[in-house]
């Protein structure tokens, strides 16, 4: 009874839109997606045109949210271990300080900050012709952040094949390591082999394709600073301020995670002679990070949604762009449609590697 | 403690007060500061860049800072102290949007009555039947100040409403009408009904993997589609309900982590005496589920409140809004800081009020809430 | 006699305002098997947990085996190793194998390899007789096999002392026995136990002293012979009517 009354109740949304649709004179469907996109795409990793159809600006624009929230989510993870693991300090002021820090990034809304912090990227920064230089070659001005970076050749692609292949080499090491841990009961230190491997391959790559030391290095000309590789104000602004809000969830869950591991655990471990360092190394950390990785996941997930406010300072990520492409062909619930189903998808990655990596860390118990 | 034990059997207590040399502020100031040799380095290097850095910041901010609203002072101080002249000229924008001037006093009583509602719900005390009746009036009279149109108040469409009060109103709708809904797909999320569950847990699954901004853009682009034509809703109505929805789905999950703390022994008793399913859930599960889920719900109070700030992306002046209106003079441009400042300050005082009161709660209802059989009607 | 390995000489200590241990005077030679034994709040616990400094004293002096303990991180350092602690909650660490948590403090406090302190701790688990578990994970063992994992934990280091805070308080009526046991086989190698417990008939059969504590202080001590048979003083006799079988 109640289904029918939902199905009617959606027959009758149904037949407005198509009315609606009809009167505005949208048509549904998804090819406007072939068609070209018309504006301009101020920044990203994808090479886009403003012939370039609407799906390749929409390619773009994922590109960007997923540039920004990776770089972001390394960030707030970094600061985020850090302040909590300060909040626990012995020392009183260092404690304050992280308290402060999180208290005052994590009651005020992210839009009001990233906000602030596009204001004092446009407005306080010197202009182009002036910039300030952080480190040889390294400019920030109201442009952005210029740096030098390499040429690409041939040594660099054998070089990034190589990384990729000393890394998973290194984890096959340990993969191995484990097992036979496992099997006689005496597990093989590998450690060092794995970081030589890791190391050395990428090096073997770079080598092999010639050395390439050449740089595209930004100089400073009469008017700004060209050559070199940058990112915009609008990505530093971004970046700074979904990396510090999230940095303070992050170190919440990361001061509780330190506490919910039982203080029998750091006594038993005294008790044998532990030092301080080896307690909290070998007895407390492995413990807490069962109890901070799914937060911890959902913290990343919600870095990712948040990077959408991206539309309020004008960095083009994937709603930004959407926004522009329904105020433009009108197609809205096309590219709602569109937008939803990366953030789902995105979600149901990160579900997946998270329940993977629960299974695996799971306390074993009968 | 067998100390006063000792006393109540008759046999004396033989304490005595601690040594005076283990407190006071000395020992602590070794302890805290200066308990080991890196310790001692921070505490020396963070002290210094204190020392550095603080004074010549609170000379910016409240000493050579000008209050007035004089243009012309602020100008002449280049940046080198804040203006808070701007706030000063500015500050019925910032927190009362484009209500017209001389009907003001109307949202800042609207404000105030509900802040004096939040004050009188928070104690504990208060939690009787009469509550919700009560907020539906405090609700009632806040659409009615606001909106006017009766009683000799001159009526004010929405679309002028901003401000603090547009944040307060777009939280309270948005929490109040997320309820009802929320516990309805709760309910629904652990039904045994397969329909209903493959549709509560889809709904919901679906909005929480999805940020605000997107339920906004429904809300600003969908909605008007999804109406029959000539009927329009206002812009304030559909975000509200945009809000509302996205809510909802959080509200769901909170109620769902109370009915899975309650033990199952209450599911058996109640059944055991003969109450049908709807019975249960009214009478026993509901009202135990419901306290226990009473500080998440503050959280998620809070959460709101910051989220209401995204609706400056569609076009509506909220407080962030409002502010972004104000410095679009482009006189005042340059003193965003200062008015950043102030939004931030207001924000940051409520949330964390409502932060400190979710731990208060938090431990006041701690032993109370962990013995679910003994809830209060 | 030697030295005593063990010496509280009037100690006193405060949790904040609460007086927990008051004058406490103790000698405890090698070799002695001493049970505390005391109402809940009395500050066995806490005497016990003072010789290897989890709790700190605010008055008198406590000597263990020749180290006088004092807020100096060395001599803490030096007391742990030579005392080994099993604890109520047995408190092993559970993201660790068997093997590996008895192997643990041979390897970071003794700085042994990684095969010899394997070895040490597959001597000391065969020692408790659960040699064949050590492959296993502690939360597949039950209560009374996880409290033998942690005396041979404790053991490994090779302890002068071995302290025991109620260490079958936590476990189920028929794993008390296989634990009671093997501290019996401790005591009879000769090993210095100083052992917190509501088990009299432990007491009686391996106790050298028994010391009964209420409100803090060090209420009678005696031989158990004279302990049970003739307590001195009325609140043991109380205490002792309530805890034993009649």
């Amino acid at each position: 009874m109640l289904l029918a009354l939902l199905l009617l109740a959606g027959a009758w949304l149904w037949s407005n839109t198509r009315a609606n649709l009809a009167a505005r004179q949208i048509h549904s469907g998804f090819h406007f997606l072939r068609e070209p996109a018309g504006f301009a795409i101020g920044e990203g990793l994808v090479p886009y045109s403003p012939t370039d159809s609407y799906l390749w600006a929409f390619a773009a624009g994922i590109a960007n949210t997923l540039r920004v929230a990776a770089v972001g989510i390394a960030l707030a993870t970094f600061l985020g271990i850090a302040v909590g693991v300060g909040r626990l300090s012995r020392n009183a002021l260092v404690r304050w300080l992280c308290t402060a820090y999180v208290e005052l990034l994590r009651n005020v809304p992210l839009i009001v900050q990233l906000f602030a912090w596009y204001m004092a990227a446009t407005e306080i920064l010197p202009e182009a012709a002036n910039p300030l230089e952080f480190a040889p070659h390294v400019y920030l001005s109201k442009e952005g952040l210029q740096f030098p970076t390499p040429v690409w050749a041939m040594g660099w692609a054998l070089a990034l094949a190589g990384a990729l292949i000393g890394i998973l080499c290194a984890v096959g090491l340990y993969r191995w390591a484990r097992a036979r841990g496992e099997r006689t009961g005496h597990r093989p230190r590998v450690f060092w082999a794995a970081l030589s491997m890791a190391l050395a391959l990428p090096l073997l790559g770079w080598l092999s394709g010639g050395a390439p030391r050449a740089l595209d290095v930004p100089e400073l000309t009469t008017f700004n600073v060209s050559g070199g590789a940058g990112v915009t104000p609008e990505f530093l602004a971004l970046l700074i301020g979904l990396a510090t809000f999230t940095s303070a969830y992050i170190a919440e869950i990361v001061r509780s995670g330190i506490l919910a591991v039982p203080h029998g655990q750091t006594e038993a471990a005294e008790a044998l002679g532990l030092s301080r360092r080896q307690v909290l190394r070998l007895v407390v950390f492995p413990q807490a990070l069962r109890v901070i990785v799914p937060p911890l996941t959902s913290q990343y997930l919600n870095l990712t949604k948040n990077s959408s406010l991206a539309v309020a300072i004008g960095y083009p990520d994937l709603v930004s762009i959407a926004n522009t492409a329904i105020n433009q062909n009108g197609q809205a619930l096309e590219c709602i449609l569109l937008i939803m189903c990366v953030y789902l998808t995105i979600n149901l990655l990160t579900a997946l590697a998270m329940g993977f990596y629960n299974r695996r860390v799971t306390l074993v118990e009968r | 403690m067998s100390a006063a034990a000792a006393g109540a059997r008759g046999r004396p207590d033989t304490s005595r007060a601690p040594p005076t040399r283990a407190r006071g502020p000395l020992p602590w100031l070794k302890a805290n500061l200066f308990a080991s040799a890196p310790n001692a380095v921070a505490t020396l290097l963070l002290g210094a860049a204190l020392v550095r850095v603080l004074p010549p910041v609170v000379r910016w901010l409240v000493t050579d800072a000008v209050y007035a609203p004089d243009y012309r002072a602020c100008r002449a101080l280049e940046y080198r102290a804040a203006c808070w002249g701007f706030v000063t000229e500015k500050h019925r924008l910032i927190l009362f949007g484009r209500y017209p001037y001389a009907e003001q006093w109307r949202p800042l009583a609207a404000t105030l009555l509900v802040f004096v509602a939040l004050l009188v719900t928070a104690h504990p005390r208060s939690w009787r039947r009469w509550l919700l009746p009560a907020w539906a009036v405090v609700l009632a009279a806040f659409l009615l100040l606001m909106g006017g149109g009766a009683l000799g108040l001159s009526p004010v469409e929405a679309g002028l409403w901003g401000g603090l009060p547009l944040t307060v109103l777009l939280t309270l709708v948005g929490m109040s009408a997320s309820i009802p809904i929320g516990l309805v797909l709760a309910l629904g999320r652990r039904s045994r009904l397969p329909l209903f569950r493959a549709a509560s847990s889809l709904y919901i699954e679906m909005i929480r993997g999805v940020p605000l901004i997107t339920v906004l853009f429904v809300a600003s682009f969908v909605f008007p589609l999804l109406l029959p034509q000539g009927l329009r809703l206002d812009v304030l109505a559909r975000v509200a309900l945009g809000i509302t929805f996205f809510q909802a789905a959080y509200m769901a999950e909170v109620v769902r982590g109370g009915l899975q703390a309650l033990p199952r022994g209450q599911y058996e008793a109640a059944a055991s005496v003969g109450l049908t399913w709807w019975q249960t859930q009214r009478k026993v599960i509901l009202p135990q589920a419901l306290t226990l889920v009473i500080p998440s719900f503050v959280n998620s109070l809070l959460s709101t409140f910051m989220d209401t700030s995204l609706v400056t992306v569609v076009s509506m002046y909220d407080l962030t809004g409002a502010l972004r209106l104000a410095l679009g003079d482009p006189q005042w441009r340059h003193f965003f800081l200062e008015g950043y400042l102030f939004v931030a300050a207001v924000y940051f005082t409520c949330c964390l009020a409502m932060s400190r009161y979710s731990a208060w709660l938090e431990g006041r209802l701690g032993s109370w809430a962990r013995r679910p059989g003994a809830v209060q009607a | 006699m030697s030295e005593p390995i063990i010496q509280f000489a009037r100690v006193n200590k405060w949790f904040g305002r609460f007086h927990v241990l008051k004058d406490i005077d103790l000698q405890v030679g090698r070799g002695e098997r001493i049970v505390v034994c005391g109402p809940s709040g009395s500050g066995k616990s806490t005497l016990i947990r003072c010789i290897n400094r989890l709790e700190e004293h605010q008055e008198g002096r406590i000597v263990v085996d020749g180290v006088e303990l004092t807020e100096e991180v060395r001599s803490v350092e030096r007391v742990r190793r030579e005392v080994g602690m099993v604890f109520q909650q047995f408190n092993l660490f559970p993201h660790l194998r068997v093997l590996d948590n008895v192997a643990l403090a041979p390897v970071c406090v003794l700085k042994l390899s990684r095969e010899e302190a394997e070895a040490r701790a597959n001597q000391q688990l065969a020692r408790v007789r659960i040699g064949d578990q050590a492959a296993k994970y502690p939360g597949q063992l039950s209560g009374g096999q996880q409290q033998r994992v942690a005396i041979a934990r404790a053991l490994c280091l090779q302890p002068k002392i071995m302290l025991f805070d109620e260490p079958t308080s936590a476990l189920d009526p028929e794993m008390v026995k296989e634990v009671l046991d093997v501290m019996l086989e401790l005591a009879n190698q000769g090993m210095t136990m100083v052992v917190v417990t509501h088990e009299m008939g432990f007491a009686r059969s391996v106790a050298d002293r028994v010391l009964f504590m209420d409100s803090g202080r060090i209420v009678e001590e005696n031989p158990p012979s004279e302990f049970f048979a003739n307590p001195r003083n009325e609140r043991t006799r109380d205490f002792l009517a309530k805890v034993l079988p009649r």
